[in-house]
């Protein structure tokens, strides 16, 4: 407890050090308890059921990995992985070129660019089940004219999808990008402009890497929203339509989110341990994918 | 820090006037789902899943019933799903600011091995999906009795934790150590300290977070759903997915009264502390 | 001191006394049919004002009954009472629920054709009533259209007379069939009650007693054909059926423009209600083109049994014994089953003035076989129909084949087999 000095991360100042630490039961422990009852436990408790075959959990049995057996053999949960890679892939693509595009010309000081900012951002702050449920009923008023519906054709419930969280979030990642574009120091752009550049050479090679730290945020931001999607697919899609594969009704447009929550709450019959191995595995899966990608990033960001 | 770009450069000139009226077109196309659903509120059922898009007449204008209606659809009364959704998101938000800033400054200065371990905790919570604990978590509500409206906020405290205290170590790491320092020789106490003297130089983190926070709280809808005893208590993404989810019967018109009924408040909300909200999104992306 | 202290154990040992008191059992009945939810309610507060003893009801949303389930028994104030109403539901149940062979309410059951038995045969649920369904046709309509009731004996009867009000709608101002809605309000007609007419006919020719691991395509074509007939002979076809709502239906039906809708004797109060006479409607046979069909009755049986929770505390099992015993024994419990769910297999049991439930006595009455619930042993029973109408709504709006409905039902009940008894 007294190897402060070699410790040069924390600041530690002697003088204010111990009266905190003599606080601790007021400062930290009230947070730690809650974080034990609201994340630590249940995440502990939920790699061990991983490995248990389970109805209610008063009456579990260890089975080791056989859950994870059955849950990769599952072609619904392959299905669904598919189709959230895919449905992640076309929104962080479509999200951050709108999100900036929109973010750039605002900031050329446009009239009424705080006006049109406020609007894209509104729909922000709508829940997701409320969002899917304003949709569905534009895209079936929509569709009903042509005969058909969200809940008839895999692609209108996969571009349905994306045409949504487009709505919700573009006006959030561009109130990111603004921020960075507007961080962006004055002189090096006027430099740029006295220099000759153009306005797609200044975008490119000033404008860009600087706002690197804002595009690894967005990206991050995007990929892992697009991977735990779920109130907005529950609402508009419920995974409709579904396809016949020799018995097993593949929920086309099932994210993996909603996956995992019909293997808990919706099967009858079924083990919940599977539902478990399965949410493990996104678990794995999206704490990768966040490690990697913010890896990547970082590295390619300018260092000022 | 605005930057008004001067008009020398001749193309951003010609392009203006263009870009305005795009982005005005832009806007309003981007408001029409919801003017949608006002107009559609004001409709009867059959109107509303047959017409979508055609203004009420005479026949399919309904006024205020549907609201009426939907106010105690389902057997549930509306009000109260909305009491408890307000009751829910404040106090989680109060809890969540005061409790996470409180250890994230204890966090970032007080280096021992134990506050290192809840830190890296914190960085490591963030990056687990809520599908991973929330079958357990729900049991854990249960079994802790946390299961109600009243003591749900611990539960949010608990999961949400995580990106608080990361954000607020990040903020307070960056405070310089000499202020606190004067106020210990003042003989200020770590308690009086932090709310006299840190607390203040926290208030643009406070607002990021609370709105990052609220936002949460408020739409969230599988947490509640799988926390509350739903027989009980529903927030209002809870009640607007019962009624769709069809109670044996489906009211669109009701539900979309509903639906507005809960934009409201949100639009108010937003219209009101826009600054803070945008301010605070912007920032806390950024130290994110 | 002491006086404080005599007082102190006075006032500690009062409410040591009072505890018991006051910790006699308590119900809570997970309740399966929305549309009684009120009426248990009321019961509900009846009983507790008569008994003080607390009875708490909540409903399932439609259609989530089983996850609802599932998600309250995992908690510390589980269900005490709650359904098991197929077979299904024995499997994933059974072992949750009080053997109910020697209680009080199987003492009072004229008949146990209605409970549902673990594969010991020892009782796990009480079939609390039963209910039959068919087509219910509006008399008066048909008769205006130039038909009889009593011309309507098979399936090509039923076509030949729904293809001409079909084809005279205009003219006559009602259509054939209600809207054949597949949104979740409306869909368990078909996926649950329809497909019940090419489970019961395969099963009777199979002799099959339990429930079977595999089914086969026989008797799938009659089910196409009477399906193609609800969705071809009415007002709403193609993918408008989709987000159709059983409300629309039984609304299209109450006001006079379609002769027939197909439900059971559950809709009598709410169709009376809606101001219908009771002298111009009635229940006729689900007809399919099935050989021989001239002498079915209607579809009998029931999902609706009560099952007894055995984790709960012997105080509150009691409790929800003694509850369930004077449902089916007292004034007012009889009467709102009477009122709600018709007829009850109970020796106290009221006559209900239900038209339907004459209609099915009186096919009975005049030897016509009873269509039995064949659809009580289908295996993950949300699942497996959810994938039937998913199915059967892609083959409505054209966007899909039928061949997709047939697989959803035969493999769909193998695969879900399967995952019930991995």
């Amino acid at each position: 407890m007294k190897k402060l000095k070699h410790d040069p991360a924390a600041l530690n100042s002697k003088l204010i050090r111990r009266p905190i630490q003599r606080c601790f039961w007021l400062f930290l422990l009230p947070t730690f308890v809650a974080f034990c009852i609201g994340f630590l436990y249940p995440f502990l408790q939920g790699i061990y059921l991983s490995f248990c075959k389970f109805k209610t959990i008063k009456k579990a049995e260890f089975v080791f990995l056989d859950n994870y057996v059955t849950a990769l053999k599952d072609p619904g949960f392959v299905h669904a992985f598919w189709f959230t890679a895919l449905f992640t892939i076309t929104t962080v693509i479509l999200i951050n070129v709108l999100a900036f595009a929109v973010a750039y010309a605002l900031t050329r000081g446009i009239k009424g660019s705080n006006l049109f900012r406020t609007v894209f951002f509104m729909p922000n702050l709508i829940g997701g089940i409320v969002l899917g449920y304003i949709w569905s009923m534009i895209f079936e008023g929509v569709f009903s004219h042509f005969g058909t519906s969200l809940l008839l054709k895999s692609s209108l419930g996969f571009w349905g999808l994306v045409i949504l969280v487009c709505w919700q979030q573009i006006g959030y990642m561009m109130i990111v990008y603004v921020a960075g574009i507007n961080a962006v120091p004055d002189d090096i752009v006027e430099a740029a402009k006295i220099d000759g550049a153009t306005g797609w050479q200044t975008l490119k090679s000033i404008i860009i890497p600087n706002v690197m730290p804002s595009i690894t945020i967005c990206t991050f931001l995007t990929l892992t929203n697009g991977f735990k999607l779920f109130d907005q697919n529950l609402a508009l899609t419920e995974g409709r339509p579904f396809i016949q594969q020799a018995g097993n009704a593949i929920k086309t447009t099932e994210m993996m989110a909603l996956n995992i929550f019909n293997s808990f709450y919706a099967s009858g019959g079924s083990n919940r341990g599977i539902g478990q191995a399965k949410a493990v595995m996104f678990f794995i899966l999206v704490a990768a994918i966040s490690l990697i990608q913010l890896s990547v990033t970082r590295k390619r960001e300018v260092q000022q | 820090m605005k930057k008004q770009k001067k008009g020398n450069d001749g193309q951003q000139t010609v392009n203006r006037p263009v870009l305005t009226g795009f982005f005005a077109v832009l806007s309003v196309v981007y408001l029409l789902p919801i003017v949608m659903v006002l107009m559609n509120s004001f409709k009867t059922n059959e109107s509303v899943s047959l017409e979508t898009f055609a203004l009420p007449t005479s026949e399919t204008f309904v006024g205020f019933a549907n609201y009426v209606k939907g106010m105690t659809f389902g057997n549930y009364p509306f009000l109260k799903s909305a009491g408890y959704s307000l009751y829910i998101t404040v106090i989680s938000a109060a809890l969540i600011l005061v409790c996470c800033s409180m250890s994230a400054w204890y966090v970032a200065r007080v280096g021992s091995f134990f506050s290192k371990v809840v830190y890296y905790l914190c960085v490591f919570s963030m990056v687990v999906p809520f599908q991973m604990v929330m079958f357990t978590l729900a049991l854990t509500a249960d079994k802790t009795g946390l299961n109600t409206p009243w003591t749900i906020p611990i539960i949010y405290l608990g999961f949400g934790s995580g990106l608080a205290v990361f954000m607020f170590t990040g903020f307070v790491r960056g405070i310089p150590l000499e202020i606190e320092e004067a106020a210990a020789i003042d003989g200020c106490g770590p308690i009086r300290t932090f709310f006299m003297v840190v607390v203040p130089m926290l208030k643009p983190t406070l607002i990021s977070v609370g709105v990052l926070e609220i936002m949460w709280v408020w739409n969230d809808y599988l947490l509640p759903y799988l926390v509350l005893d739903r027989t009980k208590y529903m927030t209002i993404p809870i009640h607007i997915q019962y009624l769709k989810g069809s109670y044996g019967h489906v009211d669109m018109g009701a539900t979309m009264a509903l639906i507005m009924v809960s934009i409201i408040p949100i639009i108010i909300f937003y219209l009101t502390c826009q600054k803070h909200i945008i301010k605070g999104v912007a920032a806390g992306a950024v130290k994110g | 001191m002491n006086i404080k202290r005599v007082c102190a154990a006075a006032v500690l040992g009062s409410m040591i006394a009072a505890v018991p008191a006051m910790a006699e059992g308590k119900v809570y009945y997970l309740n399966f049919k929305p549309e009684a939810d009120q009426a248990w309610q009321d019961l509900a507060a009846v009983y507790t004002e008569q008994t003080g003893v607390e009875v708490k009801v909540v409903t399932a949303a439609a259609g989530t009954y089983d996850d609802t389930l599932t998600a309250e028994m995992d908690k510390s104030d589980a269900p005490t009472m709650f359904q098991i109403g197929n077979q299904g539901a024995v499997n994933s149940w059974g072992d949750y629920a009080v053997i109910l062979d020697d209680s009080d309410i199987v003492a009072e059951q004229v008949t146990d054709v209605y409970n549902q038995k673990n594969s010991d045969g020892e009782t796990v649920s009480v079939g609390y009533c039963y209910e039959s369904y068919g087509i219910i046709v509006n008399k008066a309509l048909l008769k205006e259209a130039g038909y009889d009731v009593a011309d309507i004996n098979n399936f090509e009867t039923l076509k030949a007379a729904a293809d001409d009000i079909h084809a005279r709608a205009e003219e006559l101002g009602f259509d054939a069939f209600s809207s054949a809605g597949l949104d979740g309000s409306s869909s368990w007609r078909f996926s649950g009650h329809l497909a019940n007419m090419p489970l019961y006919y395969q099963f009777r020719d199979g002799d099959v007693t339990e429930q079977p691991a595999e089914i086969t395509d026989a008797y799938l074509d009659n089910f196409k054909a009477i399906w193609d007939l609800y969705i071809t002979d009415s007002a709403t076809t193609g993918s408008d059926l989709l987000a159709a709502t059983g409300d629309q239906s039984e609304a299209e039906f109450m006001s006079g423009k379609a002769v027939f809708y197909q439900n059971g004797t559950w809709e009598y109060n709410n169709l009376i209600a809606g101001g219908m006479n009771a002298e111009d409607i009635t229940m006729i046979p689900i007809y399919c083109g099935v050989e021989g069909e001239e002498e079915a009755g209607l579809c009998s049986g029931t999902e609706n049994c009560w099952a007894v929770n055995n984790e709960a505390s012997d105080e509150d099992i009691q409790a929800t014994l003694d509850f369930m015993t004077w449902v089916v024994t007292s004034e007012e419990g009889t009467t709102m089953l009477a009122e709600q769910f018709g007829a009850t297999p109970f020796k106290s049991a009221k006559t209900p003035e239900n038209v339907f439930l004459a209609a099915a006595q009186e096919l009975e009455a005049a030897g016509k076989y009873t269509v039995t619930w064949a659809f009580n042993w289908t295996p993950a029973v949300d699942d497996w129909r959810a994938a039937v109408v998913d199915a059967m709504g892609q083959y409505t709006a054209g966007t899909g084949e039928w061949d997709a409905v047939v697989s959803a039902f035969v493999d769909g009940w193998a695969v879900q087999y399967a995952n019930d008894h991995a």
